[in-house]
């Protein structure tokens, strides 16, 4: 596909992938160019060495960027991409890693300082434990704030709402009192893969109907008649279900 | 009889230990609301914390739960000194997914407004850095151009500041001829008198050098290190311009010069900021000269919406209109980053699309953020007052750092 758009343009990624996957080697657990994008996902306990190979063999000078992307459904699930900038060779790459809330991201502050407020950006907003960054405090939220608000299972509204207590004369939190709900639409139609069931179509997804129940046997209606004499004529009309009549 | 002196409370040698301040976070020099944690040692500063987020609204969440469209307009609210800045990183990612090609004129459009954009960035955080070092009369008269600058923007796109006048594959509305020959105009005899007078003021002024030659001296390495960008890594000696080596829109036809600094000083950085506003003038001039006639959307109707004329023929452009402004357009799945050169420095979006109508997730890469971290290396050993021509140089809004 050729290029039509007119978005920064920087070296050509021609044959970038192959000499970087070949001099990373086992650490590349994938490598692809999509976009004119090179992207590359390593293994996470290497990623200090990879990106430190990056730096002093192959010009990528500057970290511009660390940045967290939470996908729920994966065993790992986040990705933390490092974008890369060679000023002297005028290309960008991105690395990425895999990780859990439970596994480590080595640091990389000892390559670029710069990394250590970018890692406690991912690490407020997403959970990620980066180890050996000796300051991984949170930064962008509020002091004392709980939870990593840029997972997709945080709500978009938050848990907490603060406002000038007129009566306390100080800030109060207080737990988020929406007026009306927030509104989601979903625009994905129905040949589209939406998930949602269309009204009326629940029918066609249910299992068939049980046929008819053989008719009660003949003590049946003269029990139930002890019990409920008046019910006798309701329950002969309709002998399928005779217990539909809890009255 | 000896005399015996009383021991003074108050004189002699006294052993002063390090103190702690705090700096904002509502202070007119922090530019916005930034709370710096001080170490002093008598006026020296031995260490600074920089307590930024207070200014954290979720922008990039926020975007997740919009469709492109709608994610358009939080880009004028990241930095609202240079919002159309904001939205060409973020249509040219759009743009990068989509590969839809830009008519030419809209290409030439967004660059004569990303320049006049830069002006107005630049007349405000040139004024405020020299107002922040002790000089008044220079922030006046930079806002006068400032107010010129706005004005445009007001009759190019009928908001004064939150433009939103970009789209993904072109621009809104085409410009009156009017509005381009009064820019040609003010490029011509406005612009250079006032902003050459203002700078006339301070430029040579010998207080202000006196704040600003030799503070905060940053080497390549330092500047490379830090993941420095625009003015900034320019003011340390390094010619690194997105314009010029990963050109974008018509950049790559302009010709203009990227000034840098000698020494890595405030006085470079701002030097490099006064001499970029003059850049932009002439690549600003370049575009009014070239800019052609034509369409300034893409034709793709699947991305950019029909004219209002055709739709009361067409129940096609009907139904084009009704889907892109309920539903959107669907960008297919995949990820970039795409970073331009904003007045203040590399501005990035790093966008991951799922081929629906909405970002899977938008990171967005502001400049200050990089710049304020190394606030702490850059001020040790420094006074006290030094420090607001250093943020002053930095140029940081908080609109864009905290996102």
């Amino acid at each position: 596909m050729s290029v039509v758009h007119s978005a920064p343009k920087f070296a050509s990624n021609l044959g970038v992938l192959d000499a970087l996957t070949a001099a990373l080697g086992a650490n590349v657990l994938a490598a692809k160019e999509e976009h004119g994008e090179i992207v590359l996902t390593v293994k996470r306990e290497s990623i200090e060495d990879v990106l430190r190979l990056l730096r002093d063999s192959h010009e990528y000078q500057q970290l511009m960027e660390i940045a967290g992307v939470d996908y729920p459904d994966r065993a790992e699930r986040f990705e933390v991409v490092y974008m890369l900038l060679s000023l002297t060779k005028n290309h960008r790459v991105m690395v990425k890693v895999g990780a859990a809330e439970n596994t480590p991201v080595p640091t990389v502050t000892t390559l670029w300082p710069v990394a250590g407020w970018l890692e406690r950006e991912v690490f407020d907003m997403f959970g990620v434990i980066f180890s050996g960054n000796t300051d991984l405090r949170r930064i962008l939220t509020d002091y004392g704030f709980e939870g990593h608000p840029f997972r997709k299972d945080f709500p978009l509204t938050g848990y907490v709402e603060l406002r000038y207590s007129e009566e306390d004369k100080r800030v109060v939190y207080e737990p988020v009192k929406l007026a009306q709900d927030l509104r989601q639409f979903d625009f994905m139609s129905p040949w589209e893969g939406a998930e949602y069931v269309l009204p009326g179509d629940e029918k066609a997804a249910a299992p068939p109907p049980p046929p008819p129940a053989p008719p009660p046997p003949a003590p049946a209606p003269e029990v139930k008649a002890k019990k409920a004499p008046a019910k006798k004529a309701a329950a002969k009309k309709a002998p399928a279900k005779p217990k539909g009549d809890k009255k | 009889m000896s005399l015996q002196l009383e021991q003074s409370p108050t004189t002699g040698d006294e052993v002063i230990s390090n103190y702690t301040i705090n700096f904002g976070p509502q202070h007119p020099a922090a530019h916005g609301v930034l709370r710096m944690v001080m170490e002093l040692d008598g006026e020296i500063i031995e260490r600074i914390d920089p307590h930024v987020g207070l200014l954290h609204r979720g922008t990039e969440k926020l975007i997740e739960h919009k469709t492109y469209l709608q994610a358009l307009p939080y880009f004028d609210r990241l930095d609202y000194c240079s919002p159309l800045a904001m939205e060409h990183s973020y249509v040219l990612a759009i743009e990068k997914l989509l590969n839809i090609e830009v008519p030419i004129r809209a290409q030439y459009l967004r660059v004569l407004f990303a320049e006049l954009t830069r002006i107005c960035n630049h007349m405000l955080n040139l004024g405020s850095h020299v107002m922040d070092v002790g000089a008044m009369t220079p922030n006046l008269w930079l806002f006068e151009i400032r107010e010129d600058c706005l004005n445009f923007f007001e009759r190019a796109a009928g908001a004064r500041m939150h433009m939103a006048w970009f789209r993904p594959g072109g621009v809104h509305q085409d410009v009156p001829l009017k509005l381009l020959t009064d820019i040609a105009d003010w490029l011509d005899t406005r612009l250079p008198t006032l902003f050459n007078d203002a700078m006339s003021l301070v430029v040579d002024n010998r207080i202000f050098k006196q704040r600003n030659v030799d503070i905060a001296i940053v080497s390549k390495d330092d500047a490379v290190r830090w993941g420095f960008s625009g003015p900034m890594i320019r003011g340390s000696g390094i010619p690194w311009d997105i314009r010029k080596s990963q050109p974008y829109d018509v950049y790559a036809k302009m010709d203009f010069e990227i000034p840098v600094g000698t020494r890595g000083d405030c006085y470079d950085r701002f030097m490099v900021r006064v001499e970029e506003v003059r850049q932009s003038a002439k690549i600003m001039k370049q575009c009014l000269a070239e800019m052609p006639l034509g369409p300034i959307a893409s034709d793709d109707r699947k991305v950019t919406p029909p004219k209002r004329a055709e739709m009361k023929q067409s129940m096609e452009a009907l139904i084009h209109h009704f889907k892109l402004y309920t539903e959107g357009f669907h960008v297919p799945a995949g990820e970039v980053y795409v970073a331009t050169e904003s007045p203040k420095g590399e501005f990035g979006v790093y966008l991951v699309a799922d081929g629906s109508n909405k970002p899977y997730r938008c990171k967005i890469r502001p400049t200050a953020f990089s710049h304020l971290q190394a606030m702490d290396f850059m001020s040790k050993g420094h006074m006290l007052p030094d420090v607001t021509a250093i943020i002053g140089a930095i140029d940081v809004v908080f609109g864009e750092c905290d996102r």
